[in-house]
């Protein structure tokens, strides 16, 4: 018998509202991905005032230097690089939940911290090498846009580092419950869609300004 | 049908719900009996589509491929494209019916995005236009 006959025999879903086969509230990993989509959607949500702030102000250098001028996109593709190769790493952390093998999920996890960091490293030796070259937050509405919008995206990246190894320490101390496994999924969704403002970020801020 | 067969359907018919019926959130890996081979293939499919669209971003300002002017619509798209294959082989977000609530989510997300970033950009380019230059406005009240 296939679903789809089980469905023919009870159409209004008397014995099972719909999504879960016997009625009643939603399992919780469903309801908490869900909340916590939600807020990685208001995030993206905050992200895109910055873009905009960023976009109108791009071109506002107040007679300072412009992105063109600025940018080393060598330095942008590495930074883009780590960030990917971090976001596949940390799907590896969770297949190795998913089998349950601790030892892949350190190993897995230990990667995607080191990519994450790398990322952040060169994040920062770019902000300080443009301030140092009085291309400063304080220099142009342009800059302030960048530092505010770039800024706000390494803060997150940061705050998902330090997620990151209270999520080892937590596997470590409390193994694989349900509630940890929770943790875990909320911190692999973050971490991805980080990936996907940088994705935003490196072509509008990097890429069409190094062209502009 | 006796009663002991009835039962036994019953409970197949739950089992069969479950296996074809049931939620998923974006990021559900380790639901049920998931496959960890298919759920590597679809991480390397992503990390390979990803690759070649980054590739193809930072690749496509330095050609004559693309029409000059054109280069900036090229970008977005590509990026867009880009965040579409993270969404699906990373987020897990699918269009399927046990998905309907993350997707709609994300449609009232990508609605807010574009009336704020669109929005904010054609008001402004209309102000830039049509507003007398500061130093103009300063003159007129000398």
């Amino acid at each position: 018998m296939t679903a789809m006959d089980v469905r023919e025999r009870d159409p209004y879903r008397i014995h099972g509202g719909h999504g879960h086969a016997l009625g009643g509230p939603a399992p919780i990993r469903i309801v908490v991905g869900y909340g916590f989509w939600i807020f990685l959607l208001s995030d993206i949500v905050m992200f895109s005032a910055f873009f905009a702030a960023y976009a109108v102000l791009a071109g506002k250098t107040a007679g300072g230097p412009s992105g063109a001028e600025l940018f080393n996109l060598r330095n942008v593709a590495i930074e883009t690089a780590a960030l990917l190769l971090s976001s596949f790493t940390c799907g590896l952390a969770g297949l190795a939940v998913t089998a349950r093998r601790s030892s892949w999920f350190y190993v897995a996890m230990t990667v995607t911290f080191v990519l994450g960091a790398s990322f952040i490293l060169l994040e920062l030796r770019e902000f300080v090498h443009m301030v140092a070259s009085g291309a400063g937050p304080t220099r142009s509405a342009f800059l302030s846009a960048f530092f505010t919008l770039v800024g706000c995206h390494g803060l997150h990246v940061t705050a998902g580092l330090l997620w990151l190894l209270t999520m080892m320490a937590q596997i470590f101390a409390k193994g694989f419950r349900d509630d940890i496994l929770r943790r875990f999924m909320c911190f692999s969704l973050f971490w991805h869609a980080l990936d996907i403002i940088w994705v935003a970020l490196f072509t509008v801020v990097y890429l069409l300004g190094a062209s502009r | 049908m006796s009663n002991a067969d009835d039962r036994h359907a019953q409970r197949r018919d739950t089992h069969d719900l479950e296996r074809y019926d049931i939620d998923t959130a974006p990021g559900d890996e380790y639901l049920g009996d998931t496959d960890v081979g298919s759920g590597l293939r679809g991480y390397v499919i992503g990390l390979g589509l990803a690759t070649l669209l980054t590739i193809a971003s930072f690749w496509l300002p330095g050609t004559d491929l693309v029409w000059a002017p054109g280069v900036p619509v090229a970008l977005v798209v590509l990026a867009i494209a880009q965040m579409g294959v993270h969404l699906v082989f990373f987020l897990h977000i699918t269009t399927g019916p046990d998905n309907t609530n993350n997707a709609l989510a994300l449609a009232f997300g990508v609605l807010i995005v574009v009336l704020v970033i669109g929005g904010s950009i054609w008001i402004m380019a209309n102000l830039d236009k049509n507003l007398m230059p500061m130093n103009a406005i300063m003159n007129m009240n000398r």
